[in-house]
Formats: C-alpha cells, sequence, structure tokens
C-alpha cells in the first residue's frame, strides 16, 4: 500500500494548518506542515507528496480580496509545479481560505474558459459579515474522489467572504452540467433554501467545487472542524455518537491514494 | 515616479455590501435623504510603470474580475445622477496601511516595482445631503479622527506620506531647581500624570546625580511608574474605615487577593502574579497560562482599533510568558451604556454605545480571527454609567511546556526586538490611562491609540513558536503598554542593559528618541539571545518575512543606557527606575448604605415579568455577537458559547481540548455583576467568584483545580469613598479563595474611569469587578451543556433560594434596586460545588444550569427552549430559607451558589445520595409539550408560557 504524504502549507496569516495536519493524521496521512517559502525556493520538494492542502485562515490578512494575495503569490510562483501535481494523478484540497485561493488562482473550477481566468468568484457574504455557524452539505458531482455519494454531512463554516459567483449564466450552467459543483448548502432534510441554510447566499447554494478530474476539491465549511463526537454543537444530545462528518473528506483522500498511485 | 490612482468599484450587479451597511448606519442617524452608498477601494501607488502594467495591476490583482470593475484616475461623479456627494476616508501619515504592504509584496511577485502604496475608501453618497450632514456622516460612520483624515466633495489629494528623517538633540529637562508648583507644572505639561510626591523623588534623584534628567529619562520614568505598569493604587498602604471602624494595610494587593494565594499554596499554581500571565500546571507536560486586560480608554476614542488592539495585545502576554506559549483560547467581556439610548443623550464627546459595541465587536473579531485563536467564552453588561467610560476586557490563554515557564536572561545577551516596526502610535499610552476622561480628550490623546495588524503578530507568534521549540533564546516578553521601555526595562531589571536606539527598525522616518523608546507601537516583543544562537534565530525569522532585529545587550551594571548613533541619551540605575516609586498611602472608606425594599405588589401571573427580563440587554441572547467570533479554529472546540438542539443555548462555560492527543480540558468562565456593587462590592465580588465558579462546574471542570483572576475597573479612586469600595471588594477575593480553595493566579486594574461632561457632570462607572475562571476538566467526553435533554428526567434544584432579590433583574424592571443582595454563604457553597462536580464526574447528570440574573424562572426557560423541550416546575420542591415566602422571590431572586440538574430516572437515587446534607430538592421534571409550567406553592400556575414565545423574547433585543 502507498504510503500517503500530505502537505499543508502555510503562509502568513494561515490559521488551519494544526488541525488540518491532525485530520489528515487521523486518516492514515503522513501529514507535514510546510511554509509555502520553502516551496517556492525548492519546487520539487512537493514530488514526494501525494496531496496538497491549503488550509483555513486570512493569508495575508486577506488584503485587497480574501486569499487573492496568496493566490498571486501561486499564480506567479507555483502554478505550473501544482499543475503538474494534478496532472500526474495527485489530490488538491482547499478549505476555506484555500478554497478562495484556489478559485482565484484559477485552479478552481479549473474548467475550459477560452484562456481567460477566473470565470467565476468568491466574494462577501450577502450577510455583510463573518458567522460561525453549522450547515448541512448534499454532495453533487460523483466524479469528486472526496465525496462519499449520497451522505448529506454536517459541518461548520467560518467566514466573512464566502459567496460563490459566477460570472454570467453561462458559467454557471456550465459548471452544473460538467459536474463541478462539489457541495451545496441545504437543510436538515436535504433542501435548499435561503439564509442560514445558505449562510452566504451563493449562487445554487454552492459550498464547494471541484475541477474537471474530480481530484481537486475547493469548501467553504472547515471538515478538520468535525473530525471527533464531541464538535458536534450538540454533541451532548446525540444518542449515537459517531465520527466527525469531516472525516469522510480525509479518509476518501488516504483511500484514493492508496489504491491508485 | 509617476502617481497611479486606481479606483475599485462593484459591478452594478453586484450587491455593494460595505456600501449597504453604511447606508444603513445612516439611517440609524436619523438621515433619510440618502438614497443609496456606492463604496469603492481607492489605491494609491507610485512608481516607474507603464500603462500596460498598470492595467495589468487593475485587473490581475485589485480587481476581482467577476464582481468587480476599476478606474485608472478619478472617476468623479457617477453621470446621470443629480445628486452625488464623494467622501474620501485616508489613513493618517504614519498609520499602519497593511493592505499597502501586502500590495507592495504582490506587485513584486508581479515583477512590477512600486515606491510606495496608500489605499483609501472613497464613498459617494447618492441623494440630498447637506454640507453639515456629509460632516455628520464622515465624522460619525466613515471615519475615525484619531487615525483617518476625511476629503469631502473636493478634488484635493491626500498630503505626502513622506517624512523628514530626524536628527539627534538632547534636551535637558531642568528639575533641580523646580519648586512644588513648578514640578506638578512639568509633570502636566509632559503628559507623565506623576504625582508631586513623585516628581520630588525623581527631583531627589537628579539632584544626588548633580544633572538635570533628558527627556528620555524623564519619558521612560513616567512609563514605568505609570499607574497601568505598577498598580500604584493597589499596592499602595491604606487607611481603610469600615462603618467608623478602623483597617490599616501595608499594601493592599498583597495583604488580599495575593495573601490568599500564598496561604493556599496550591503545588499547582507554577508562576503566580510576577510573570505576565499566571501559570498553572495542565497536565504531567503542560501548563496553562491565563491573562485578562482591559482597553477601555483607546476603545472609548476608536472602538475598533481599541478592542482590536487590546485582544491584540494580551495574547501578546500568554506568548511572552515563561519562555512564551501557544494561545489557545481568547475571552471577551465588553460594558456599554444601553444601545437604544436616544442620540441627543449622548454626551458631548462621546460616541454613541450601539456604534462603540459595533466597533469593539468588529475590532475583537477581525483581530481574533485572524490569530486564529477561538474566542470562547464573554459577557455584556449594559449600564448608562458605562457612556463616556466603557469597558473592554480581553483575555488570552495559553498553553505551554510545563519545563519553559521561567525566563533566565543573563548578561551579554544580546536583545532582540522581533515583530513590527515602530510608529508614533500609542504614545504615552500607559500613563493616559491613569488620567480622567473629559469631553475635549479625543483631540487631547488621539495619538494614544495604537493600530493593529493581526497577520503581522500571526507571522511573529510562528516563528517564535518554531525558536522556542529550537530553545534559540533565554527570554521573552511583549512590547506593551511603556512599549520598549517597558519590556527591556523590565527584561534587564537585575541585570542592566543597554540600547542603540538608531538601531530599532521604523515604519517611517521622524521619530526622536523619546518616541522610539516609549512608542506602543503593536505586534512586537522582546527576546534575550545568546550570541551564539544569533545565525539559527535569524535563520527562522527570516524564512518566514518576519523582522528581527538586534538592539542593544545586556549588561551586569544594573544601568539602563540609551545611545543614539553613539551619543548617550540616558543613564539611570535599573533600581531608581523599578524600585524607586514613592510608596502611597491612602485614604479609604465605607459606610453602609441606608437602603430599604421596594414594595411591589404580588401577581397572580408573571409570565410578563419573565418575558422583559429575558428581553433585558443584559440577560437576552448574544448570538449576534457570538457567531461573528471563530469560536471553533484549532479544532479544541468541546462546550461551544452556544449549544442545544438549535445551537442556540447559552453554555455556561466553554471547554476546549488544548491537545489532540490527550482527552484532558480546560473550563474557561468569568463572572461579574456591577448592579450588586450599588449595594455593597463585598458582596458583589463574592456574587461574582461564585458565579464564575458555578459555571465552571456547571460544563464538568473540577471544583479542586479552580484558578481565578481579577479585573478591577473602578471610578476615581483619589476618592476615599470610592476607594472604599474597592478595598471592600478585595477584601471579598480574599475570602471567597479561600473558601473555595481556589487561588488568583493574575489581575490587573484600570482605575479612574470618570467620564467629565461638557456641563462639568461627572459620570463614573458602576464599582465593575471581572472575575475570569479556569478549570481542568479530567476527561471531555463527560462534559455537560446547559440545554434540557429529554421529557420524564427529573429537575433538581441545589442551593438555596433567600430572600434576596437586591440589584436582581427583577428589581431593575420594576426600576428598582433594593436592599437584600444576594449573600454567599462561605460554608456551603464550596460543599455545594464540590458534590455537584463529583455528580457530574459519575455521569449521573445530563444537563446542568447555574441561576444567575433572572434567577430560578430565568434559567429553567434557558433550559426548556435551549433543548426545545417543556419544563413542569413547582416552588414547593425549592430549597429556600424561612423569610423567603414570596413568589416573585423564589421566582426571580438571584441567591449565589444554586444549581439546577436534569437527572434520568434510573439515577435519581445516586444523585440524591450524593447531594445529601446539602440544601436540595426536587423541583420539577422535563416534558413533551413544549411549555415552561411553574406552580406556586399554593399551587397556582404563575408562570405558563410556550418556549418559543419565551425564546424570541431572549433572542430579540440584540439580533442586530
Amino acid at each position: 500500500m502507498t504510503h500517503v504524504k500530505a502537505i499543508v502549507l502555510r503562509a502568513a496569516g494561515i490559521n488551519c494548518d494544526m488541525e488540518t495536519e491532525h485530520a489528515f493524521e487521523l486518516a492514515g496521512a503522513e501529514a507535514e506542515r510546510v511554509h509555502i517559502n520553502r516551496i517556492i525556493e525548492d519546487k520539487s520538494a512537493l514530488e514526494k507528496y501525494q496531496i496538497i492542502v491549503i488550509p483555513g485562515g486570512f493569508s495575508y490578512g486577506d488584503d485587497v480580496a480574501a486569499g487573492k494575495i496568496l493566490a498571486n503569490q501561486i499564480i506567479h510562483h507555483l502554478y505550473e509545479p501544482i499543475q503538474k501535481f494534478i496532472e500526474g494523478g495527485k489530490l488538491v484540497l482547499g478549505i476555506c481560505n484555500g478554497f478562495q485561493v484556489l478559485v482565484k488562482a484559477g485552479i478552481l473550477p479549473g474548467m475550459d474558459s477560452g484562456g481567460e481566468k477566473g470565470p467565476v468568484t468568491i466574494t462577501n457574504n450577502d450577510s455583510g459579515k463573518f458567522e460561525d455557524r453549522w450547515v448541512y452539505l448534499a454532495p453533487q458531482a460523483e466524479k469528486c474522489i472526496f465525496i462519499e455519494s449520497g451522505r448529506q454531512i454536517y459541518l461548520p463554516i467560518a467566514h466573512g467572504e464566502g459567496k460563490v459567483v459566477a460570472k454570467d449564466k453561462a458559467t454557471l450552467e456550465k459548471l452544473k452540467s460538467d459536474g463541478h459543483i462539489a457541495f451545496k448548502y441545504v437543510d436538515e432534510n436535504g433542501n435548499e433554501g435561503d439564509y442560514p441554510v445558505n449562510p452566504n447566499g451563493s449562487v445554487d447554494s454552492i459550498a464547494g467545487l471541484t475541477d474537471a478530474t474530480g481530484r481537486v476539491l475547493g469548501l467553504m465549511p472547515h471538515p478538520e472542524r468535525y473530525v471527533r463526537a464531541t464538535q458536534h454543537p450538540h454533541w451532548s444530545r446525540l444518542v449515537n455518537k459517531r465520527n466527525g462528518d469531516g472525516m469522510t473528506i480525509f479518509v476518501n483522500a488516504v483511500k484514493f491514494v492508496q489504491k491508485n498511485l | 515616479m509617476e502617481q497611479w490612482r486606481f479606483e475599485v468599484f462593484n459591478r452594478a450587479w453586484f450587491a455593494d455590501v460595505h456600501g449597504n451597511n453604511v447606508l444603513e448606519d445612516i439611517r440609524e442617524l436619523g438621515i433619510r435623504s440618502v438614497e443609496a452608498v456606492q463604496s469603492a477601494k481607492v489605491f494609491l501607488i507610485e512608481g516607474s510603470f507603464d500603462k500596460g502594467s498598470a492595467e495589468r495591476l487593475g485587473k490581475e490583482l485589485l480587481t476581482d474580475t467577476v464582481c468587480e470593475e476599476y478606474y485608472i484616475g478619478r472617476s468623479g461623479k457617477p453621470a446621470g445622477l443629480a445628486k452625488a456627494t464623494l467622501i474620501e476616508v485616508h489613513l493618517k501619515s504614519g498609520v499602519t496601511d497593511p493592505v499597502a504592504e501586502s500590495v507592495m509584496a504582490a506587485m513584486a511577485d508581479m515583477g512590477i516595482a512600486a515606491k510606495s502604496v496608500r489605499t483609501a475608501r472613497k464613498y459617494v453618497l447618492l441623494g440630498e445631503v447637506s454640507t453639515k450632514q456629509a460632516d455628520i456622516i464622515a465624522k460619525k460612520i466613515l471615519a475615525n479622527d484619531c487615525i483617518e483624515d476625511v476629503i469631502i466633495g473636493s478634488e484635493a489629494e491626500p498630503p505626502s506620506p513622506h517624512l523628514k528623517p530626524y536628527e539627534l538633540k538632547i534636551i535637558y529637562w531642568p528639575v533641580r531647581e523646580l519648586d512644588d508648583d513648578g514640578l506638578a507644572a512639568l509633570s502636566k505639561e509632559k503628559d507623565l500624570f506623576l504625582n508631586l510626591v513623585e516628581m520630588q523623588a525623581i527631583q531627589k534623584y537628579y539632584r544626588e546625580l548633580g544633572r538635570e534628567p533628558t527627556d528620555v529619562e524623564l519619558e521612560s520614568l513616567g512609563q514605568t511608574w505609570s499607574e497601568h505598569c505598577v498598580h500604584k493604587t493597589l499596592r499602595s498602604a491604606v487607611d481603610m474605615s469600615i462603618d467608623g471602624e478602623d483597617i490599616h494595610f501595608e499594601n493592599l494587593l498583597k495583604e488580599t487577593v495575593f495573601k490568599a494565594t500564598q496561604h493556599l499554596a496550591k503545588k499547582w499554581c507554577i508562576s503566580v502574579f510576577s510573570d505576565n500571565a499566571g501559570v498553572v500546571e495542565f497536565d504531567e507536560d503542560s501548563a496553562v497560562c491565563f491573562k485578562v486586560e482591559t482597553h477601555n480608554r483607546p476603545s472609548a476614542l476608536d472602538p475598533y482599533g481599541g478592542s482590536a488592539t487590546g485582544i491584540g495585545g494580551v495574547i501578546r502576554d500568554p506568548m511572552g510568558t515563561g519562555l512564551g506559549s501557544r494561545p489557545i483560547a481568547n475571552t471577551d467581556i465588553f460594558c456599554f451604556g444601553e444601545p437604544d439610548k436616544k442620540l441627543e443623550d449622548i454626551p458631548k464627546g462621546v460616541l454613541h454605545p450601539r456604534r462603540i459595541m459595533k466597533g469593539v465587536v468588529s475590532g475583537v473579531r477581525d483581530y481574533g480571527n485572524r490569530m486564529g485563536i477561538p474566542t470562547v467564552n464573554g459577557a455584556i453588561y449594559f449600564d448608562d454609567r458605562y457612556l463616556g467610560n466603557p469597558l473592554v476586557y480581553c483575555g488570552n490563554i495559553g498553553l505551554m511546556d510545563k519545563k519553559k515557564c521561567f525566563k533566565n536572561p543573563q548578561s551579554g545577551n544580546l536583545v532582540m526586538v522581533v515583530g513590527g516596526r515602530t510608529g508614533r502610535d500609542g504614545i504615552h499610552g500607559a500613563t493616559f490611562s491613569s488620567g480622567e476622561i473629559t469631553h475635549e480628550y479625543e483631540t487631547i490623546f488621539s495619538h494614544a491609540v495604537q493600530i493593529g495588524n493581526a497577520i503581522t503578530e500571526k507571522k511573529m507568534l510562528d516563528v517564535l513558536l518554531q525558536a522556542n521549540e529550537a530553545n534559540l533564546y533565554e527570554a521573552i516578553t511583549d512590547c506593551g503598554a511603556g512599549g520598549l521601555s517597558s519590556a527591556v526595562g523590565e527584561m534587564g531589571e537585575k541585570l542592566g542593559v543597554e540600547v542603540d536606539l538608531e538601531k530599532v527598525p521604523l515604519k517611517y522616518a521622524g521619530l526622536n528618541c523619546a518616541e522610539i523608546w516609549i512608542s506602543e507601537a503593536q505586534e512586537r516583543m522582546v527576546i534575550a539571545v545568546k550570541l551564539e544562537n544569533l545565525e539559527a534565530i535569524k535563520k527562522i525569522f527570516d524564512g518566514e518575512n518576519v523582522e528581527s532585529t538586534v538592539i542593544g545587550k545586556f549588561t551586569n551594571d544594573k544601568k539602563l543606557v540609551l545611545r543614539y548613533n553613539g551619543q548617550q541619551v540616558a543613564e539611570m540605575d535599573m533600581d531608581f527606575l523599578h524600585d524607586g516609586v514613592p510608596k502611597v498611602r491612602r485614604k479609604a472608606e465605607w459606610k453602609s448604605p441606608k437602603l430599604s425594599e421596594p414594595s411591589i405588589a404580588e401577581k397572580e401571573n408573571y409570565n410578563e415579568s419573565l418575558l422583559r427580563i429575558l428581553s433585558c440587554y443584559n440577560v437576552a441572547s448574544k448570538e449576534w455577537v457570538i457567531r461573528q467570533y471563530d469560536h471553533e479554529v484549532q479544532g479544541g472546540s468541546v462546550v461551544k458559547p452556544l449549544m442545544g438542539a438549535n445551537n442556540d443555548g447559552p453554555s455556561d462555560a466553554a471547554v476546549v481540548k488544548p491537545k489532540f492527543d490527550s482527552e484532558k480540558g480546560l473550563a474557561i468562565s468569568c463572572g461579574m455583576n456591577p448592579l450588586y456593587g450599588d449595594i455593597d462590592p463585598y458582596w458583589m465580588a463574592l456574587a461574582g467568584i461564585d458565579e464564575a465558579i458555578r459555571n465552571l462546574v456547571c460544563v464538568g471542570g473540577r471544583a479542586d483545580r479552580i484558578a481565578l483572576l481579577d479585573n478591577f475597573c473602578w471610578g476615581n479612586c483619589r476618592k476615599p469613598e470610592t476607594f472604599g469600595t474597592l478595598v471592600r471588594a478585595a477584601q471579598a477575593c480574599y475570602d471567597g479563595a479561600i473558601a473555595f480553595g481556589s487561588p488568583f493566579i493574575s489581575g490587573k486594574d484600570s482605575l479612574n474611569n470618570e467620564f467629565s461632561c461638557e456641563d462639568g457632570r461627572q459620570i463614573s462607572i458602576p464599582s465593575t469587578l471581572l472575575i475570569s475562571a479556569m478549570s481542568i476538566v479530567d476527561d471531555i467526553d463527560k462534559c455537560v451543556t446547559m440545554d434540557a435533554k429529554k421529557a420524564g428526567n427529573f429537575l433538581f434544584a441545589v442551593g438555596e433560594t433567600k430572600n434576596e432579590l437586591g440589584g436582581s433583574h427583577y428589581y431593575k424592571i420594576n426600576g428598582q434596586v433594593g436592599a437584600n443582595v444576594p449573600k454567599v454563604d462561605l460554608e456551603t457553597a464550596p460543599k455545594i460545588a464540590e458534590r455537584i462536580a463529583d455528580a457530574i464526574a459519575k455521569g449521573l447528570v445530563v444537563s446542568c444550569h447555574d441561576c444567575s440574573e433572572g434567577g430560578l424562572a430565568v434559567a429553567l426557560a434557558e433550559m426548556a427552549f435551549a433543548g426545545g423541550v417543556g419544563i413542569e416546575a413547582d416552588l414547593r420542591g425549592l430549597p429556600k430559607s424561612d423569610d423567603c415566602l414570596r413568589t416573585d422571590v423564589q421566582l426571580f431572586g438571584e441567591s449565589t451558589s444554586r444549581y439546577i440538574l436534569e437527572v434520568e430516572p434510573g439515577n435519581y437515587d445516586a444523585f440524591a445520595k450524593l447531594m445529601l446534607n446539602l440544601p436540595f430538592g426536587q423541583i420539577g421534571k422535563v416534558t413533551e409539550e413544549k411549555k415552561l409550567v411553574i406552580k406556586s406553592e399554593d399551587g397556582r400556575k404563575v408562570i405558563d408560557a410556550d418556549i418559543e414565545s419565551l425564546k424570541q423574547a431572549w433572542q430579540k433585543p440584540l439580533d442586530w
């Protein structure tokens, strides 16, 4: 079986790196937190990993716009190595700020848009403020290897800029038809709805996106914050305390690598 | 060199969230004529690049092309609309602009060089706006005078940011020949806030030295001897008269709060009242440290910046405790005027409490969230006496290696400053916290406001943790109040230190020596480094773009020597600097007030009273605030601030699990009740201690491992009657700590919180003691939350309800204060806490909630609606004193040391056995039907309400 190695990228203002590393370790991977400067110095360092994770936080203070400065850094220093990484059948995961970075760097949704970067973006919540609350997520794209199809999961969000928007109708249609939508915000019964079911006003309740390969996932909710039963917001009422829903994403990633790489 | 101007607007079809928020605020001001607000980001970039590069910058970096568009140059007024007012807000020169720094770095990545970048915000107000209204909008909503300049309508560009460099001038301030009036005048003129006796001590020192002090020396003394840094009042000798009986303290703090800790001598206390935070044992390998600070004055002037630097500053305390800790949780407790106050009732020079609250919450949110530290516990109190002096308490807890709880700086070590650069911000913050606020304060002390940048602090934290792990430094402390003067001065207190001030990296040119030395610029830490470790530690710092600079050396002559380009600008004895402050002797007085109980007619039904109390701002849900704080980052949350069937019930305390590989947790809580202080601050303090402890016990914290922190915020303690109330509270701290076996490990005070209105009226805050507390949870799986769980379970009340409505919320809604303040029974209270902790540890309890504001009725209502279930209770089962006869006293009395517990039928016997000999009784059960029903002793339904209406009453007031 392949020895699974995940690199958790750090940068100024990234702050969910420790719990993300922990989640991957719980899932059976060897995870390592590495500052982006080390990778820019030696791009080949990426080669020993099968999973790249950009965790949550406020990279560079979210100055200009959320994830923008780190995305700019990736575009100018790491775009090609990351493309090569994906083409090699490996996995990329962006959580919250990491999702914003992947979108702003044009890695997600990674669809053919005539050479133009950024037909999709992530912007201010309709509520106009940062919010920490729990949401239900319904999986969509079957091809996304991180997803357990059919299993609705419950995770916390914590962001002020999580509203996914597409440039125009055609882009949105393409996101749907090409299976780029990974997760949607739903209520307990699986139905889409207004705030707070859809906590930020994302179009089509989009909570996460995947690329054409299904091996890149970005999502606003935090799977690494629900990896043990007692992280659930009313765990003390639950009769059956099962493992955190967030683990499905990490376990699926590790299993995929073990099986395919 | 060209200056490029970029304006970035939202595309027409995208909601302008920021503009809409501004519009809402304008409407709140009562200005209805503004129809819409457009906001834009402005970038002013100096550089020698061409139009093509400028377009690239606009498209690739500054604009999100899906929802924004940019304009190079000045866009002017929007076409087609008759009325539009332009307002631009620029940072004052010298104010840190973090966005500009990020843009500079990103431009370098793109290969476009910039000489300087500045950012601004632009607003287009559409509709009829008079010049006066524009001015009001700019001042009250858009900009803060302390840090920002406003340009209304005109085409003027902001002033150039370039400043002239500083040329050394050594200034002597003659003191040796001054008479007493002259000394007092000098202290006032230089904002030293030193009293005559202190000025005389300085005069004597320099007479003996045979020279005059330099400006840098006097400024250092002003900082080091400030109330903020040495707590002169709390450490003073006190002649106290309590109702005519005299008591004397040689050192108030040492003989009350601190004495309790010494008497208790708990083995698990590692370092108390000596370092930046109090340190206690967590487990075999780790310790935790806790510190709570206040940042009241800065938050009154600039709520956003003041509270942000408040939390930013207190985070650096655990970071600078021992050899440094990793921050794992924040706490925040605020006191404001009531937020629905009419604009015309706000005194001149004061911001509206709603604006203060919004600003303070945003400041804590943005700084705490960016640091990646969960904000897990807090409280908000409203009282109009906080109008001129809002209180902002910020706390932080850090986890550290038990073997690294002490510093060890040695002579020969290098003095290194790490993190942010030094600017003119925050000058005189420490001395300024010693005076009283007046309506002109804003203009006089605007320079005392500090500007925070969380990412600078986060970067610094990341590298310091690595350096700590690699054992690369010998001592660490933060630059807080008093800046380098305090940090370097304290670290070198036992050694001596020399510093070359020109080496300190500056944000901009032009700072003089004294400014460099006392600036309270944020995000800086000082460490002591051995020469042989310099290269290794530099590598870590440089590797993550954190600036670090050697600025001096620790010596062994016990002198403070400061130089600028080789020229000496100060030389003082450490002994004089740190121990030379003359001891103060103060008078204090307490006369028990003559108060009486009001007569309020009893009622048939108390639904309305309950609804009104649930809607009191102090009791009402704080969800609007809590959800803006990231309370789950780091993945350690166990008991979150909101729990229950719909994740919206008010937890008594927070529990976090700080280590991934251990099931041990840390419970964190607070207690405070300023209303009781209006009757007797002694009982107020004990009620605060009891409340903080109850809260910990409720969630499963151990009763024998509780550590306490005190934060005194008081009025003018130069008045004996005000100081007397503080002495009363301090005495209670001793008694409470001893009774519960819970030592104080750290504390802080903020005195003279009085506001002088323009008409000469003085508003003093109520005596406000915050007790923060933490305890160990042995197994987080055993934690309990406050939401009622399941129909059929029994409800017990433990602790006696007495005839104690004084200072209660029931009296408050009836416009009364009363006399019968809740009194903690120091004999029984600790036993109850122990026994309940035991019952929870044994797994006999499924929910637990304490009775505090609003008493039993509020506690039961909260348990019911948080659980989405009903409760039927019967006051016959309530354990009560003989004189507790009235139904309203039983429902709403706020007697301390009371808990409501939910127990499954199968555990009835085991639980009852454990409670034997304590005042306890079965008061009811959890029901299917979603109603709260409480029956009086004679069997009447005195409360009968559906839980939805109760919840709404509780949620609505602060659902902004």
